[in-house]
């Protein structure tokens, strides 16, 4: 009886799907309530021959209840996503297997000939540390001049440089082929500009700011009035900026006006005061300065000065 | 120029590895949305697929006015969705003259569309308005049990496309152990003509009966509706190939620290790491949590509780 049920209806026990082909409605249902019955009853019946098979696989017992393990499912489904596609070899792998170079293993603890002790390859007091090299012998073809502590930093960097380029490269290749690792995005930070080598600069914080001050200083009220964005700072001083010195000494602090002066004195009198003033530059404004007096200003420009009225003699009441 | 972008937190790692393409994949999430106009019914209907399916779907309560599903440019933003959320299954309502309680069901594949099939909701019934005894209600979550009846889902083919969507979408995740005491739910799909199915949502009950396998009764819980079928797209032949691939098995990962003994059975091994008798946390020894004081303190409630029962008794 069993199997005479399961070859009728279609049971897929990994889905818990049951599905019976042969059944029809002899004449249209007279009522709602009665189609109704009639559905939930067909149902049982597939629920009880999924039911019938379940139940009769081998259970382990757990404190949750019996547990048994369903077969895979048998109904085919369309996928979510394709299926991974295989990684393409990098160039170290293409190279490796055209020369046959095998992968070893590496140790963590490596044994240090320097110190006679096992450090580890890598991290704090590692191996080989490019840091603790204390004297780099010269060679002859070093050349005088040439700190070789620098050179071997620059080496390192351009290493690295060239390291990070490959790895580009490589994981170009594997996104060309779409199997590009499922941690890793590509992202495009420029556009390319055809024509010029130069990069489009991005434009920093201090900039904008600038930028906006500009904006600021152009409306009516010179930006003082301007509604300021929460966490935009206030417009920087514009104009001179000046520093004016202390008049008063303070405690056990030096005179600064005193100090300025006397340092432009000194570099004025000073033995080598030729090498600090242009000599011709002085003269040149000198001789500027005396032609432009001689020539004489617009008269028009400057008021004119009257010789016969008298001016009063402030000091001679005393 | 390119630049190479990783995660830096171990949780966005993750996420990423999780919606990775994998051999073995993780369970269809579902995306619940619904267009320009709704009626009373679909809304409900939305609502409770997705109280039905809750763990694996999401529901998004705004309208989208520029989602066509069976329009050529309509579908861009339904699939920018479902790459957002990773959802591959989606469920969208609306109501228009034409289409009264009208529901697309629809599959994505590499989070592009892959089938659509529309419906009609005809005589709903909400699952507010069954009555049952609440002792059998399904839990959330469940593996259902999914029943169709009717030759017309053999011979229709839009029936047959309705059959693979909604056991894609009822399924659920595919597991491989079930524990039997956990099956409360089942739906019945009935072929009642070739364009009309009768869709139910049913609570099991196992009653006692002379043999291992229990006697199945079910109990009418959920909504219920009668499904008219009207437009659909079936896939086409390429798409459908690719998606339908199977993988080869892949041999199982070796575990580490667990060997198969004949006698014993599964042995495990524990690694403890040396105890440094001197650095081991002493016990909590504040006043407030010594047990003697609790214990104290919970006699004293007592006592003074049936002291002031004895009062009020001499009283």
């Amino acid at each position: 009886m069993d199997m005479e049920t399961d070859q009728i209806h279609q049971i897929d026990v990994g889905n818990l799907l049951a599905f019976n082909p042969s059944h029809r409605f002899p004449s249209a249902p007279s009522s709602r309530e009665e189609l109704v019955k009639e559905c939930v009853t067909e149902g049982t019946k597939l629920v009880q021959a999924i039911a019938d098979t379940l139940f009769n696989f081998p259970s382990t017992e757990t404190s949750d209840g019996p547990l048994v393990q369903l077969p895979r499912p048998t109904t085919k489904l369309p996928r979510e996503k394709h299926l991974p596609r295989p990684k393409p070899p990098t160039k170290w792998e293409e190279f490796a297997l055209k020369k046959g170079i095998q992968k070893r293993k590496k140790d963590k603890i490596v044994y240090d000939e320097n110190t006679d002790q096992f450090k580890r390859r890598h991290g704090y007091d590692r191996v080989n540390d490019d840091n603790d090299i204390p004297i780099i012998e010269a060679k002859a073809s070093d050349e005088p001049g040439e700190d070789p502590f620098a050179k071997r930093l620059d080496d390192k960097k351009k290493r690295v440089g060239k390291q990070e380029k490959n790895r580009l490269q490589n994981l170009k290749t594997a996104a060309k082929a779409g199997a590009l690792p499922s941690h890793v995005q590509l992202a495009v930070t420029a556009l390319p500009i055809s024509g010029t080598k130069t990069q489009p600069q991005k434009i920093g914080k201090d900039a904008l700011g600038d930028v906006a001050g500009l904006a600021a200083t152009s409306t009516a009220s010179g930006g003082k009035f301007d509604k300021k964005l929460p966490g935009e700072k206030p417009p920087k001083k514009q104009g001179k900026h000046h520093k004016y010195l202390p008049v008063l000494p303070h405690r056990g602090k030096v005179d600064e006006e005193k100090e300025q002066t006397n340092k432009v004195l000194s570099k004025l009198l000073s033995k080598h005061s030729h090498e600090i003033l242009n000599v011709g530059k002085a003269i040149n404004m000198y001789n500027d300065k005396k032609e432009k007096k001689k020539s004489g200003r617009s008269d028009k420009l400057k008021a004119k000065k009257d010789i016969t009225k008298k001016k009063p003699y402030a000091n001679k009441a005393q | 120029m390119m630049e190479i972008r990783t995660p830096k937190t171990h949780k966005a790692k993750r996420v990423l590895e999780k919606r990775a393409p994998k051999l073995v994949e993780n369970g269809k999430k579902t995306l619940i949305l619904h267009g320009t106009k709704t009626s009373a019914t679909v809304s409900s209907v939305l609502m409770e697929l997705y109280r039905l399916k809750k763990g694996g779907a999401i529901k998004y309560s705004r309208r989208n006015e520029n989602i066509r599903p069976f329009e050529s440019g309509g579908e861009t933003s339904l699939e920018f969705f479902s790459l957002k959320t990773d959802c591959s299954i989606f469920v969208y309502g609306s109501h228009s003259k034409k289409r009264p309680d009208n529901l697309v069901l629809g599959r994505m594949y590499d989070h592009h569309v892959y089938d659509l099939i529309e419906v009609g909701i005809e005589n709903f019934k909400s699952l507010l308005s069954f009555s049952y005894d609440k002792k059998i209600a399904p839990h959330e979550g469940s593996k259902p049990f999914i029943c169709f009846t009717g030759e017309g889902f053999e011979n229709v083919q839009e029936l047959k496309q309705l059959k693979e969507v909604l056991t894609d979408l009822f399924r659920g995740e595919v597991v491989e152990n079930l524990n039997l005491t956990g099956l409360d739910r089942a739906y019945i799909c009935t072929a009642v003509s070739p364009t009309k199915v009768f869709l139910t949502h049913c609570a099991i009950k196992l009653k006692k009966s002379g043999t291992i396998v229990p006697r199945i009764e079910l109990v009418e819980v959920g909504p219920s509706m009668d499904l008219v079928i009207r437009r659909n797209r079936l896939p086409n032949e390429g798409l459908r190939k690719e998606a339908m691939k199977l993988s080869k098995d892949k041999p199982k990962k070796k575990v580490k620290n667990v060997d198969q003994d004949d006698v014993l059975g599964k042995l495990g091994r524990v690694y403890i790491p040396e105890q440094e008798v001197g650095k081991i946390p002493l016990p909590d020894k504040s006043k407030g949590v010594k047990r003697e004081r609790r214990e104290g303190k919970v006699k004293k409630n007592k006592e003074e509780g049936s002291a002031s029962k004895k009062l009020k008794e001499s009283e």
